[in-house]
Formats: structure tokens, sequence, C-alpha cells
């Protein structure tokens, strides 16, 4: 990416451009998507928002586990742990403080972007597959201390159900809709966040660390503080998501692999960003859909199906390391969703 | 009394994860990589050794004249297929490409070995011990686990410093590009580094078996405890990785003396407080660099 060219400097024969027909095109789409989804509980079955449900919160895992390793070169494998805040932290506030599920949801979010600031002040200083690990091990660490926590809205390592807060104020058919709508509102703020974040400064200095980390510092990048607002952003939505989850299937469990602090999530993250694209704005978004795709007509859960995950994954980083979007981007120059800046050759002004 | 015994098993156990961690330390020294699939693979040495006890009726320790020689074909050919691809494309990817293997292992042990929890037979040793007071009884198995990772952590010591194989090691973990000048197959010296990681990786894995039980998921908490043991005995020291297993070896036991299910938990604690010492440590040191910079 060009951080320091102009988009207005002028050089005979070049020029720089954030904005084409076909990416206003593309975005002003989105967004009219988004206001034709938000009707969606109107017109579809419960069954379909049941499953947009799903195909939403793999959108935001896939989108923040793309934000930190394909923007941040963060490989996490511990985002379960922040999924599992969410959850836990909105449960725990529903039931324990007869909060609104909601507003405790929301909260979830919140609590997990707040644990994520002392996390990062310990992890981030790691790299690579050192960082990866420690990751995993704050995830384990959280997974045993909510399962030993006797607490009746907690339920130690039986899990526990967020069932009673919802039945309590809402019909199944008023939950399904609301959720739906906070699942749709979740996706919706953190794409549309992560677009200002990645188009303003600091997503140029983002990107300036992830293609190099010493030459970033060198010209005054400071990488510690764009790192640690990705994992922020990025603990955040994981919790977001989590808070989802528990909507969606009412209980949780908080040990093994498929439990809500499973490591079967970030399996679900890397295949996603990798099939998607990893790095790219609109990847994750492709590679929620192949999943949820996958899930829905193939497989969903199982062995066979985790021996697939990793298995495509394996293939993508291996031969096709671009993932499908920048696959295609490659090919066709393309950005439908404009975070960076393009040289166009030919064109003059 | 009863502490004293704890100390000494946490640190017998200690063995094991130095164990476990000596291939992980090989590998990242090598190849600045770290093997996310090591657990992993240590389990399946594991589940090879356990079918060749049910099926040929021999004795764990017999199994691994077979086993040791299929983890070295088995490291080597996962370095020419899949590792040598991965590192050629960046830091990154053999993160994904190890995690996707540890997704992969797990499930298909799942798939033919069931979920339930397996062990396997300690033989004539198992349940021999040594008396020494009223509250200490030292197993002999423990001590025969740790003087066998004293003896690989050793043993892998006088390779790297005396053979040649050591110095090709040695030189392509300084600068790849100029030991290939000098000579050196920088390829055949990876290869040959991730099977002997793989072997003391299904050695470890065979040992932990028979210590304690294991189940398709085991091969993550192997995979974390050996690497919370290289990085609490420091990053590059395969003495230190020794160390750093026995504090981990030490922390768990205690732990569980405090309550069985701190087991765990107090063997992470130790690590994430070593790490808030060492980021604290090099906070210091980038605030003297930033004023510089600034």
């Amino acid at each position: 990416m060009i951080e320091h060219a102009h988009p207005a400097a002028t050089v005979p024969g070049f020029r720089v451009e954030r904005w084409t027909w076909l990416s206003m095109a593309f975005s002003g789409g989105l967004a009219g998507l988004v206001v034709l989804l938000a009707f969606a509980p109107l017109l579809v079955g419960a069954n379909t928002q049941t499953n947009l449900i799903q195909l939403f919160f793999l959108v935001i895992m896939a989108m923040m586990w793309n934000a930190l390793a394909g923007y941040g070169g963060l490989v996490s494998v511990g985002q379960q742990g922040f999924i599992g805040i969410g959850a836990y932290a909105a449960v725990f506030l529903c039931v324990q403080h007869p909060l609104n599920p909601y507003v405790s949801m929301f909260l979830g979010a919140l609590i997990g972007g707040a644990i994520a600031i002392p996390v990062a002040l310990v992890v981030l200083w790691l790299k690579n597959g050192a960082f990866a690990i420690a990751t995993w091990v704050v995830a384990e660490a959280f997974a045993i201390l909510v399962s030993l926590d006797p607490n009746p809205a907690i339920g130690g390592g039986t899990g526990t159900s967020a069932l009673l807060p919802f039945n309590f104020r809402y019909t199944p058919d008023q939950r399904l809709h609301y959720t739906y709508w906070a699942a749709l509102g979740a996706v919706a703020v953190l794409l549309l966040l992560l677009f200002v974040l990645l188009r303003s400064r600091l997503g140029a200095s983002l990107q300036a660390i992830r293609d190099d980390e010493e030459a970033a510092a060198s010209v005054g990048v400071r990488v510690l503080l764009g790192k640690g607002i990705l994992f922020v952003i990025a603990g955040a939505g994981s919790a977001a998501a989590g808070a989802i989850i528990l909507a969606w299937q009412l209980s949780i469990q908080p040990l093994g692999p498929d439990s809500i602090f499973g490591i079967n999530w970030t399996a679900k993250m890397i295949f996603m960003v990798l099939v998607g694209g990893l790095g790219t704005f609109e990847g994750p978004i492709i590679g929620a859909v192949v999943l949820y795709v996958l899930q829905t007509y193939v497989s969903n859960g199982g062995v066979w199906y985790f021996v697939m995950l990793g298995g495509i994954a394996i293939g993508f980083a291996l031969l096709a390391p671009r993932g499908i979007w920048g696959t295609i981007q490659e090919r066709f120059n393309v950005q439908l969703l404009p975070v960076g800046y393009r040289l166009r050759t030919g064109g003059g002004r | 009394m009863t502490w004293v015994s704890v100390v000494i098993h946490g640190m017998l156990l200690g063995g094991v994860y130095a164990l476990l961690a000596s291939g992980l330390s090989l590998m990242f020294g090598v190849m600045r990589i770290i093997n996310l699939a090591h657990g992993s693979l240590a389990l399946v040495g594991a589940y090879m050794a356990l079918l060749l006890t049910e099926h040929l009726h021999i004795s764990t320790y017999l199994s691994l004249a077979v086993v040791l020689p299929g983890a070295l074909i088995v490291g080597y050919l996962l370095q020419r297929t899949m590792l040598e691809r991965s590192l050629r494309a960046g830091q990154l990817v053999p993160l994904l490409t190890t995690f996707g293997l540890l997704i992969v292992i797990a499930n298909l042990l799942q798939r033919f070995f069931s979920p339930d929890v397996h062990s396997l037979d300690a033989g004539r040793i198992g349940p021999a011990s040594w008396q020494v007071s009223s509250s200490l009884t030292i197993g002999w198995f423990d001590v025969l686990t740790f003087g066998l990772a004293f003896a690989v952590l050793g043993g892998l010591q006088v390779v790297l410093k005396y053979t040649q194989l050591g110095r090709e090691l040695r030189a392509t973990a300084e600068d790849p590009d100029t030991a290939e000048l000098v000579g050196v197959n920088a390829r055949a010296v990876y290869a040959r580094a991730t099977a002997i990681a793989v072997a003391t990786a299904a050695l470890a894995g065979v040992f932990y078996g028979i210590r304690s039980g294991f189940d398709p998921n085991a091969g993550a908490n192997e995979l974390l405890y050996a690497f919370e043991a290289v990085v609490i005995g420091g990053i590059g020291s395969l003495w230190g990785t020794l160390g750093g297993g026995i504090v981990l070896g030490v922390a768990q036991s205690v732990g569980a003396q405090i309550n069985t299910e701190y087991f765990a938990l107090a063997g992470h604690v130790v690590f994430l407080v070593v790490l808030v010492l060492r980021s604290m440590r090099q906070a210091g040191a980038l605030r003297l660099l930033r004023g510089k910079v600034a």
C-alpha cells in the first residue's frame, strides 16, 4: 500500500485512486443489502433466520481473525478465549443480575474488549509462533477458571443456560427476531468500524507493520500501539460473536474442543480467512459464506467435517495463499470495498 | 514432609515436559518455526505404540523399536512435503499449516481410536517404587523418564556440538544462505532436524501416555506444556528447557496438591507470570529505544 503518496499527487501518466465506480456501486450495494437483510424477519421463515444468525457470527469471527493476522501479522489461536468470555459474561449478567439479555450481550462484548487490554500487554511482545501459543494458553486459563466457578449462573464444568432470562422476557419468536437483528447489527457495526479504521492513518501504519515491522518502526510507526488497538477490537468482536452464539444455542459449556472455549472455533476462523483471502477486506466475508454453505449442505460438525476444514486450510495455505478473493483481486485488479489506494497507469490527468 | 514429596514428584514430572519440549526447541532453533502440531505428533506416537502393544502383545518399550524409526520417516516426509513449502511462503504460513495438521490429527485419531481415554502399559517397572521415608515414595518409572529426558537433552547437545550434522545444523540455524555457500544442503539439514524432532516427540508421547491417560485431544495440552517448558527455561537453551520443565512440573504438582483441579491452571499461571516479568524487562528496554527514535 502506498502510504506516503498523497492521493492528489500528480505524476504524468499515473494517477492514484481510492474510489472507483465499481467500488462505489459495490459499497452502496452492500449497504443496501444490510438494509434489505434487516427486513428478513418479516419475509423469511424461522429456519432461514436461524441459519443467517449463524452466518453472521461466522462473518464476525472471520473479520476479527483476519484483522489480527491479515493486517497485524498476528496469528492468534486463542480467540476462542474471547468468544467464551463474551458468552459467559452475557449469561452471568442476565442470570445473576437480571439485566435484559440483549443489554447483557452488548456488555459482554465490551467486557471482552476490556479483558483484551491486559492480555495484549502480556502477549504482544511475542512474535509469530510464540504469540500464537501464548494466546492459546490464555484461552485455556480462562476456560479452566470458568469451569472452576461454582456460581450457579456459571455452572462450573457442566455449563449453563440462558434459557430462563430469555423466556422470562420474550417469546421464542421474539427471541429469534431480536437475536437476528442483534447479529446483523453487530456485523454492520464491526464491518464499518474496520473499514473506517483501515482507511485511516492507523490502517496505513498497520499494513506497514504487517509488511515489515522493523522498517515500519524505523519510520516512526508505533508498532505496539497499532497491534494493541487491533487486539482489543478483535477481543471485543470475538466476544460479541460469543454473546450471539449464546443467544443462538442458549446453553454453553466451558471445556472441550467443541465447547464455547473450544479450539474448533479457531479452526473455523483460519479456514474462513485462508479460503476467502488473508489480508483482504472482502475475503473473510467470502470465506464465511463458503463455510456456511459447507455446514448447511455438506456436513456440520463431526470428525470428517474437521478433517476437511483442516485439510482445505492446509491446501489453501500452500497452494493458494491469497485465497479466493486475493486471487480474483490479483487477476482482475478490482477492489470492491476500497481500503487502500490503487495506482493506475496510462489514464493520466 | 508431604510438600517435599509434592515438589520431588513435580520435578520428576518436569522430565516428561522437557522430553516433549526438546523437539519443539530444536525445530525453533534451526528453522525459527514453532510446530503447532508437535503435541499431536507426540500423541500419534502414543497411539501407534498402543496399536502395536494391543495387536502384537509386545511391551510398550519394545514397541519403540518400531515407533521411533517410523517417527523419523514421518518427520522427514513432513518436512519435505509440507513444512518446506510453508517455510518458503513466509513466517506465518508454517503456523497455519501446522495448526491445520493439528486439527486433522486430533479428528482422525478420534475417528480411528474413539474419543475414549486410553493409556499405555508401564510394564513390570510400573508399580515398582523406592520408599525413601514414610511420606516419600519415588516410582522407578518416574526416575526412568527423568533419566531419559536427561539423556535425550544431553545427546542432542553432544550431537549439536561435536558431530558433522550438529555443525551443519548450527550453521544453517545461523544463516541458511551462507551455509549453502560453504556446501551445506540446508533443505536436507532441515529435513533431518524435523525427523529428529518428531522422533523425540513420539518418544515423549509414549512416556506421557504411560504416565497419564490420553484421548485424541490430548495433543493440545502436550503442545502447551512443551511450549511452556521452553519459554520458562529461556528459548534457545536445551538445559534451560529441562529447568523450565521442572519449574512447570513443580507448579502443576503444587497446584494439584492444593486442589486437583488446579493442576493445569497452576502451570499456565506460572508461564504467564514469567511472560509478564519478561515483557516488563523488554518494556524498559523499549522505552530507552523509543527515546532515541523519537
